[in-house]
């Protein structure tokens, strides 16, 4: 099937405005008679459900967390991005898009990215109004900072702290319809399946995770915010609840996942210490500016203090391969060089899953008081989990999974193919292409949840009839059977490997063979491999209790049975993208430099799979892309 | 790695079934724990073995277990958080414990926070809290440039200081009358510091410090213990500040 993604024609600069005035509206007092389902409350989420709260339609919201306020948006450090171009170094609407779009390897819809663009100055002055405390500067302005991927300051940012304080702006305007009464909020509730009647997405089947009963809930749209999956590698930066469980029901439902194979992996975090090690911290990119990355010349100096190492026996490796960018170098560059030299035996520290990150030039020329005030936090934070001072030697860094650009497949108004099912945020595969950029995670979520949904929905909502499936449909009954038959069978296996076990094992696979650098000889592993774990989970996995009551141990069991279903699915799509292109990158596919080598002729397309079956081959449906505003050309930083 | 020496340490943790039953400790033995697993990864491998063996885990919540989510709720020998200044029990590591420790785990303890599960409490007070008045009541869109009102960067630097809260109710577990004046006091302040909150900040005093009662937490009496367990160190001249807007507010 060929996809279409009901992108507006004509000149892009009108293309949003257009779109908004031909959308149909929902008449203000119909709107209370929609219920709209709004599951995760990250920036997404929580953004979307306080706007179409305050519009006046029925919202019922989810988490798995205990409040929404503690979704991983929280996490997000280095800062937020718009065109306001406050500094007038030539930032417009047409440059954050054509940076976005360029980032992204060619391999996103330029309608979405004109429209997140366009929409990015209207998010920092929402978040003004809220109460976000942005930096300023002494005159009272709001300040920026650079980031990667651009040559203008266009980073609005908190400290190291934004992404807490945009959720915290969301999730207090959330609060305020919770306390109006157009949001109901539902607490500690995952959701485990979606409920399609007739072809359309009417509710969800959710768990109670206190009581662990099972509820059904009707809606007239279901919206998914749920995030991204990359802990399907196990040790990732996502906090440990993040999965990919409500994305994919949904596929299993019939939602196409695209470009599951587009997964970020930050070169700056602190390395793996053990094997009891549960997840993986990453320190802002930022450090990059000040830090020089190397690692020894000589293998047999790798078990050597770093002061030992002459400087002449020091491989400054970024320098030396892009002099131009340095240790600037984009993520998915430099990512990847570390992991060659890793591979080649220079790493240091623990494992040889290191390199230095090093500060004692910046030191020398700035003083380590500067360096402190620029990077304090991260210092601190480096030595409360190594134990090593950076500034008096080295830090040791390693590349982590960190973001997924795929997800599920969605047209220009955010709706998957099964109408009434809307996907927003990182659980959307639209604006990033194959690589995203820094300071624009926030910047998606954000946009979907308080610019783009509530418009768009109200087009799809006018084409149906408000409450006309009801949660005493067949339908729901049957979606709480199958969770439940799912559960029991969990609790009955009673086998001899923990959950997190399997999960461990099923991370090694993705991480050796679908990771860094993918090789048809590495995913041919991984797709043979991963469902003999698969089958061994089904047979040999223990989880202890009941499912009528509190149970972390079934609720992790659910996510990784997810987990070894999707993961197959994504070494499928790394194996069929015959080329590299931004996070994906195939060692049979790259220039004479090491570069990704792109093929625009047979792969400029969104790679959309739909699900057959566990034993079938899922089948691919392709929508092409078109690049009339930013012209295809190699993306190249150097 | 394995080139340091494990500890053996004795872990004394509370377990309780469930809201209604009465709870108690029960001792637990964590082996092979070397200086860098993190305090979360020590209490993984005590599960681990505990659901190998056919018992049942500890259950206590975390999430991002890089310090910012606020879901960690453990009160450890005593101090909310393990007691390591401006860390959370996800970022504490063993490395702070030595061979042959005892360690008591607990819940937070408060009235208003009651217990779902061993070391799981319910916080939604602070979410209802928040409801009351914790924000500035802007529409979707419709707001002015992002420029348009000046605010200096002392007065944005303070309000980040009290916003830096992560929720996680250190304060109320620390404090011994239970209160949530430190948290109620950071969210009063940042919006009062502001320009958007000041349009608001009579109502939102008086709101958010009624539900604080309604709720069940407890009154200041300038123990300052809050500001000891705050895991971000949020000041307690925030209460201060709330003390005064409250008091602004009955003559507004």
């Amino acid at each position: 099937m060929i996809l279409d993604g009901k992108c507006p024609t004509g000149p892009i600069e009108k293309s949003w405005d257009k779109h908004r005035f031909d959308l149909k509206l929902v008449n203000p007092s119909n709107k209370r008679k929609y219920n709209i389902i709004m599951v995760g409350t990250g920036l997404a989420g929580a953004a979307a459900a306080a706007s179409l709260g305050e519009l006046g339609y029925n919202v019922q919201a989810f988490c798995y967390q205990d409040s929404p306020r503690r979704a991983h948006s929280i996490a997000a450090q280095g800062g937020i991005n718009a065109a306001k171009n406050y500094p007038s170094d030539g930032d417009s609407i047409l440059r954050l898009m054509y940076d976005t779009i360029k980032g992204g390897d060619f391999r996103a819809r330029e309608a979405d990215v004109w429209r997140l663009s366009q929409v990015s100055n209207n998010i920092i002055d929402q978040c003004v109004a809220q109460g976000v405390p942005f930096a300023r500067d002494y005159a009272g302005y709001l300040d920026n900072r650079s980031f990667g991927g651009a040559q203008v300051s266009r980073t609005f940012y908190s400290r190291g702290l934004t992404g807490q304080q945009l959720l915290l702006g969301a999730y207090s305007a959330l609060s305020r319809q919770i306390k109006a009464g157009t949001v109901t909020m539902h607490t500690r509730r995952e959701m485990l399946d979606l409920v399609v009647v007739d072809g359309v997405a009417k509710g969800i089947t959710v768990r109670n995770l206190v009581s662990g009963e099972l509820e059904s809930y009707a809606a007239d749209a279901v919206c998914l915010a749920t995030g991204g999956y990359v802990n399907v590698f196990y040790l990732s930066t996502n906090a440990k609840g993040c999965s990919v469980t409500a994305n994919w029901k949904a596929a299993k439902k019939g939602a196409f996942f695209a470009n599951p194979c587009y997964t970020q992996i930050h070169p700056t975090c602190i390395p793996q210490a053990g094997e009891y090690q549960s997840k993986l911290t990453l320190m802002s990119e930022s450090l990059r500016n000040d830090g020089r990355i190397w690692v020894p010349k000589k293998k047999e100096d790798v078990g050597k203090l770093p002061a030992e190492i002459a400087d002449a026996d020091r491989d400054y490796y970024l320098e030396r391969k892009y002099p131009s960018f340095g240790n600037l170098a984009p993520r998915d560059i430099s990512s990847r060089s570390a992991k060659e030299a890793c591979d080649a035996g220079l790493g240091v520290g623990p494992g040889g899953r290191g390199v230095y990150l090093d500060f004692a030039d910046s030191i020398k020329r700035l003083s380590e008081d500067t360096i402190r005030e620029r990077y304090g936090n991260l210092f601190e934070m480096y030595e409360k989990i190594t134990d090593e001072n950076g500034y008096k030697r080295p830090m040791r860094i390693y590349p982590a999974p960190h973001y997924a650009m795929g997800g599920l497949w969605v047209d220009y108004n955010l709706m998957s193919n099964i109408p009434g099912l809307f996907v927003l945020g990182e659980a959307n595969f639209s604006v990033h292409g194959a690589n995203r950029l820094g300071a624009s995670a926030l910047m998606q979520g954000l946009s979907d949840g308080y610019f783009v949904i509530p418009y768009t929905i109200g087009g799809y909502l006018v084409t149906v009839k408000p409450g006309a499936v009801t949660a005493d449909h067949p339908e729901f009954k049957k979606s709480v059977d199958d969770v439940k038959a799912t559960n029991n069978k969990f609790l009955s296996i009673n086998g001899k490997k923990t959950v997190t076990e399997f999960h461990r094992e099923l991370g090694k696979v993705m991480w050796n063979n679908v990771g860094m650098a993918r090789s048809k000889e590495s995913l041919t592993e991984a797709i043979k491999v991963i469902p003999q774990i698969r089958d061994e989970f089904w047979k040999n996995v223990k989880v202890s209790g009941t499912g009528a009551e509190l149970n972390q141990q079934l609720e992790n069991a659910g996510r990784v049975a997810d987990f070894l279903e999707f993961g197959e699915l994504l070494a499928r799509d790394a194996m069929h993208r015959e080329e590299s292109c931004g996070g994906h990158f195939r060692v049979e596919h790259q220039l004479p430099d090491g570069e990704a080598m792109r093929n625009d002729a047979d792969f400029s397309y969104v790679g959309a799979w739909e699900y057959k079956g566990n034993d079938k081959e899922p089948e691919l449906h392709k929508e092409p892309l078109k690049f009339e505003t930013i012209h295809l050309a190699v993306r190249s930083y150097k | 790695m394995s080139d340091h020496k494990t500890m053996t340490l004795t872990l004394i943790v509370w377990r309780q079934k469930n809201a209604n039953d009465p709870g108690k400790f029960a001792t637990y033995t964590a082996t092979n724990i070397t200086e860098h697993h993190s305090f979360l990864e020590m209490l993984d491998c005590v599960n681990e073995d505990l659901i190998l063996a056919g018992k049942e885990p500890i259950v206590f919540d975390h999430d991002c277990r890089e310090g910012i989510c606020g879901m960690c709720s453990q009160v450890i020998n005593g101090a909310p958080h393990g007691g390591q200044d401006r860390t959370t029990v996800c970022q504490l590591h063993m490395r702070k414990f030595k061979d042959g420790d005892t360690i008591y785990i607990e819940p937070w303890r408060a009235r208003a926070f009651p217990i779902i599960r061993d070391l799981i409490v319910d916080r939604a007070a602070l979410d209802t809290i928040i409801q009351a008045g914790g924000y500035t009541s802007c529409h979707t869109g419709g707001v002015p440039d992002g420029n348009a009102v000046l605010i200096p960067k002392p007065i944005a630097e303070e309000a980040t200081d009290a916003a830096e809260c992560i929720g996680c109710g250190a304060c109320v577990a620390g404090c011994p009358n239970g209160a949530a004046m430190l948290f109620t006091g950071a969210k009063v302040s940042q919006l009062a510091l502001l320009p958007q909150g000041k349009a608001e900040a009579v109502a939102r005093v008086k709101n958010m410090t009624a539900a604080m009662a309604e709720c069940g937490f407890g009154n200041c009496s300038n123990h300052y213990e809050c500001q000891a367990a705050c895991p971000k160190g949020i000041n307690v001249k925030f209460i201060a500040r709330m003390n005064r807007e409250f008091l602004k507010a009955q003559f507004a």
